[in-house]
């Protein structure tokens, strides 16, 4: 009679058990905007962080790139996912402001994540404290055709005068020097960034765009000097072409030089271009002496406010900041670890020089339109775009973006 | 109760069926607008606190460069727009045969009013894109440079407004086969009999009867006009610099795209746009009183 | 008949206007021709630049791609979600308050037809934000139903014009006869007028199916994913994906196209009865 009772009890005991075995796998929603390649690497990072926590299952919304920056207003007020994808520095200031973020400054302590991840702290930080993770960054730079230099009977230069007189050589040779794809404008701000950091150094940078220096200054003026000898030289049509237009014009050898972030190596590549013609140098240098400021915008992941299921979701989150991870991770999606003990491909020219070039760089920027706030980012790039079609407007130019800074920097 | 109704049904029946439409229509409509004109009085970026602002949006609005883009664009819009009635005219008039397959014609010139405009922006950019685009390469043959219409602040307007002028006319034009079809034969025949013919007919005997025709077209060719949302932000979000801005667009970029999240902003601009168009709704609704009235 | 029956005039006159009809007719349709050959030019002619040459072959594959490759039937298939619900809900809604405004004759009978009629010409962004915040709390924000309320709520300002100036010009005597009779006057709508207005509830539904499927504004503002939105929408983002590939954006164009142009091809007399009516006395 006890045996049955005992085996009665623990079989239901062994019931109740699975039961709540089963009731233990957790949800975590995750809201991103990638596109096709990050999209794989990072199913697979889901698929490794799933395998060592098998009790949490991670579904990833994946949003069109352009549409996510819309959509994420919309969700982080109404049906927040757990996790979302979003860039550092003054970019994520507004839904940290208005507390949509959730502060994970625990998560960077508990997992000594100040330590790796130092050089993107920084842009992490608001008040003290610490809002997201970056898991990706990657380096800006002059990508540049190796057959078209030869075409023309050019070297790389080392300076900034260096490459302006190689322009009038390309122009002969029938190449544009510089190519880009104005139309959805954020291209040509990488030019500007690039333009002002070596002209005048990365502090003044850092304060134009924060808001404390006059647009009419004359250091801004020296640097649309600058910009005003490499306009002549630059694709023609550029305000109706996307960035990948220029890319093919790069590709089919008929630009030269394209200044654009890494991820555009595998557009080159596609395109036809091997490691053999396709060449990457750091922006020369404009005024000598001005320590070496580099582009690396950065992606993170946060927290909303409104997230069901924090603890998983921190875990998450340590789990993408380790080096391991972010070496598979990073390896796969073709850029740079934040995590400085993570690894690079040593292989891979690109990804060298671009390790080189952010490791060594003086201080990191994170591009124009994540540096200023947003709206003063579309007056600014609309007016980089405006100069660049009318040079001659110049003053026009600085007085708007003069007069937009006095209503945005209240 | 129900002899109540009985009696009483003749008053209320309209409003039991007016109900369930006008309610929605309310809610939806009507009230917005007035919250809208509410919300333009407060700077709001649609996360946080409303703050009480007043009349700045619209002291701001005046002293803003894009504003008056936008203005500009609005109105060469409404210019060029109107284009579409006499070329909606002369289409349906040179249609206005009974040759065989006739209605199969008529029917592929409304063909353009059919499809979405976001279709339309996106035929007409392939049609101008550099380096291949049809046209682009139409201008290059006879200048010998081509132009990238969409890319020069010059022309970009113009170039939408020629794609929006597609479908328009194909309607312009179904209103007016129509408005053809039921003219009086007799008063043509009569016209014709004493030797009016070609424009003094047209003038004197065919408009004056399509007048009904031509009102309906004004009003929707107005409308259309200020409504060019799709276009804009389909073919050139704007650009190049914001040159092909319309307050249409201008207003949606304030207040809701990935730039600007200033709803009070945006709301003052909308509102702008709504009084510029009451100037033309007034306008029609006091035609439509004063024809129902007169019946 | 004006301009001069063609069959009266000379012979040359009858000939040209033969031959002036179907050129006019290609310069007409000339972007949509253009858009329909790029959409079947293979991707390798767009490579090696051949942009309107004859396409080295006809490639159907560009199509299956589009819907095999990219959420495009998906986009197609919201837009049915949205668009059939507002077809029947505005034309229901329509037949009920032009019912009220066409038949009965009370003190604010032309003030609230004004105020519909009004309401439809107000320009989108002016209910932008207010309709936003409220589809946001019904709940109902990037969701069909969301779409679909504020689309029949719109959408019953132009259908109400309708259908009250087609019940005005049904004959009245039908009504006062029932109402002799003692018909009550829901019986009267259902049994007498709404039988006459088939002709009226086919040309509206024809039109707002046309409408709703071609808006792009609301698509954008109300629904933000692949999983909700709009063919319009989604062609728009789709774009954005798909750059320089030209000969997908145009399959995809010509697709998303089809359904209005379908329905207008075969509802035809429907179609432009609905959008004339008024433009004769």
């Amino acid at each position: 009679m006890t045996y049955l009772k005992t085996g009665a009890v623990a079989f239901a005991a062994a019931l109740l058990m699975s039961g709540s075995a089963f009731a233990q796998t957790r949800a975590l929603s995750y809201n991103a905007d990638f596109d096709p390649t990050p999209l794989a690497a990072f199913q697979a990072l889901i698929a490794d962080f799933e395998a060592e926590n098998p009790d949490i299952k991670v579904t990833l919304n994946n949003f069109d790139h352009e549409g996510y920056k819309t959509a994420i207003r919309n969700f982080l007020t109404a049906d927040s996912p757990d996790l979302a994808n979003w860039y550092a520095g003054n970019r994520m200031a507004p839904f940290v402001t208005s507390g949509q973020f959730q502060d994970v400054s625990d998560v960077w302590t508990d997992n000594g994540l100040g330590e790796q991840l130092a050089s993107a702290k920084a842009s992490m930080t608001i008040d003290g404290k610490q809002w997201g993770v970056p898991y990706t960054y990657y380096q800006w730079g002059i990508y540049y055709n190796k057959d078209a230099y030869k075409a023309a009977g050019v070297e790389v230069p080392t300076t900034w005068d260096g490459f302006i007189e190689n322009c009038a050589k390309f122009q002969a040779a029938g190449i544009d020097c510089l190519t880009t794809g104005s139309k959805a404008l954020w291209p040509i701000a990488g030019i500007f960034d690039y333009l002002n950091m070596r002209t005048n150094g990365y502090e003044f940078h850092m304060d134009l765009t924060a808001g404390k220096v006059a647009w009419t200054d004359d250091k801004v003026k020296a640097t649309f000097a600058e910009w005003a000898k490499v306009v002549p030289f630059t694709t023609e049509n550029h305000a109706a072409i996307d960035w990948q237009d220029a890319a093919a014009l790069l590709v089919q050898g008929k630009a030269a030089n394209y200044v654009m972030g890494n991820f555009a190596v595998a557009t080159f590549k596609e395109g036809g271009m091997t490691n053999d013609n396709l060449g990457f140098m750091v922006f020369p240098e404009i005024t000598a002496g001005i320590p070496r400021a580099e582009e690396a915008p950065t992606d993170t992941i946060h927290i909303p406010a409104g997230a069901k299921n924090v603890d998983d979701a921190k875990k998450f989150l340590a789990f993408v900041a380790r080096a391991d991870v972010q070496t598979k991770l990073n390896a796969a999606l073709g850029q740079l670890p934040t995590n400085k003990g993570a690894t690079v491909d040593a292989a891979d020219p690109f990804i060298s020089a671009g390790f080189e070039s952010l490791s060594s760089a003086y201080a990191l920027a994170q591009f124009f339109d994540r540096d200023a706030p947003a709206e003063m980012a579309k007056a600014g790039m609309e007016g980089f775009q405006e100069f660049m079609v009318k040079p001659d407007r110049l003053d026009a130019i600085l007085e708007r973006l003069e007069k937009a800074r006095g209503q945005i920097y209240k | 109760m129900s002899s109540y109704w009985k009696r009483n049904q003749l008053r209320i029946a309209p409003w039991l069926f007016l109900a369930p439409g006008a309610i929605m229509f309310m809610v939806y409509v009507i009230i917005p607008v007035f919250q809208s004109l509410s919300l333009s009085f407060y700077d709001w970026d649609g996360l946080g606190v409303k703050t009480y602002i007043g009349t700045a949006n619209y002291v701001e609005l005046m002293d803003d460069d894009a504003f008056y883009t936008s203005l500009k664009n609005n109105v060469i819009w409404l210019l060029l727009y109107l284009l579409a009635v006499p070329a909606g005219l002369f289409i349906a008039i040179f249609l206005n045969q009974t040759v065989r397959g006739i209605r199969i014609y008529k029917s592929l010139f409304f063909f353009p009013f059919v499809i979405s405009q976001v279709v339309v922006g996106l035929m007409f950019s392939w049609f101008y894109a550099p380096n291949f685009g049809l046209f682009y390469k139409l201008i290059e043959l006879v200048t010998g440079n081509g132009v990238a219409i969409l890319a020069d602040e010059r022309y970009v307007t113009y170039g939408i407004i020629a794609a929006g002028l597609w479908p328009q006319i194909a309607y312009v034009m179904i209103l007016y086969i129509t408005g053809l079809n039921n003219i009086a034969p007799d008063q043509v025949e009569a016209a014709r009999l004493d030797g009016a013919k070609g424009l003094k007919m047209l003038w004197y005997v065919i408009l004056p009867q399509l007048r009904p025709a031509t009102f309906i077209a004004l009003v929707v060719t107005v409308i259309g006009a200020l409504r060019s949302f799709d276009l804009v932000s389909i073919m050139t979000d704007g650009g190049p610099y914001g040159s092909s801005r319309v307050l249409s667009f201008y207003m949606y970029e304030k207040a809701l795209s990935e730039y600007g999240f200033r709803m009070g902003y945006g709301a003052a601009i909308a509102v702008v746009l709504f009084a510029i168009m009451m100037v033309f709704i007034s306008g029609f609704i006091w035609k439509m009183w004063r024809d129902e009235t007169e019946r | 008949m004006f301009p001069r029956p063609i069959e009266q005039t000379r012979p040359l006159t009858q000939r040209l206007y033969t031959i002036a009809l179907p050129i006019a007719l290609i310069l007409w349709l000339f972007p949509l021709l253009g858009v329909a050959v790029t959409s079947v030019r293979p991707a390798s002619d767009l490579a090696q630049g051949n942009y309107f040459g004859m396409p080295s072959y006809i490639a159907f594959e560009n199509y299956v791609s589009v819907f095999r490759d990219s959420d495009l039937g998906r986009y197609m298939l919201n837009s049915l979600k949205v668009t059939i619900p507002t077809v029947i809900g505005a034309v229901a809604l329509s037949c009920l308050t032009g019912f009220a405004l066409g038949i009965y004759k009370f003190r604010s009978n032309l003030l609230v037809f004004f105020l519909f009629v009004a309401g439809n010409f107000v320009p989108f962004q002016i209910l932008m934000v207010p309709v936003r915040d409220l589809t946001l709390s019904l709940g109902m924000y990037n969701s069909w139903t969301g779409l679909a309320m504020f689309h029949i709520a719109f959408q019953t300002g132009f259908c109400t014009l309708f259908m009250r100036n087609f019940i005005k010009a049904l004959p009245f005597e039908l009504i006062e006869a029932a109402r002799v009779e003692g018909v009550s006057e829901i019986r009267i709508f259902w049994y007498v007028v709404l039988p006459l207005m088939k002709p009226a509830i086919a040309a509206l539904s024809v039109l707002i199916f046309t409408f709703i499927w071609n808006d792009f504004f609301w698509a954008t503002v109300l629904t933000t994913t692949k999983e909700t939105q709009p063919i319009t929408a989604g062609l728009s983002s789709l774009n954005g994906q798909w750059v320089a590939a030209w000969h997908l954006v145009s399959a995809g164009s010509i697709l998303a196209a089809l359904p209005p142009v379908l329905m207008f091809f075969l509802m035809q007399k429907h179609f432009i009865a609905g959008l004339t009516l008024g433009a004769v006395k």
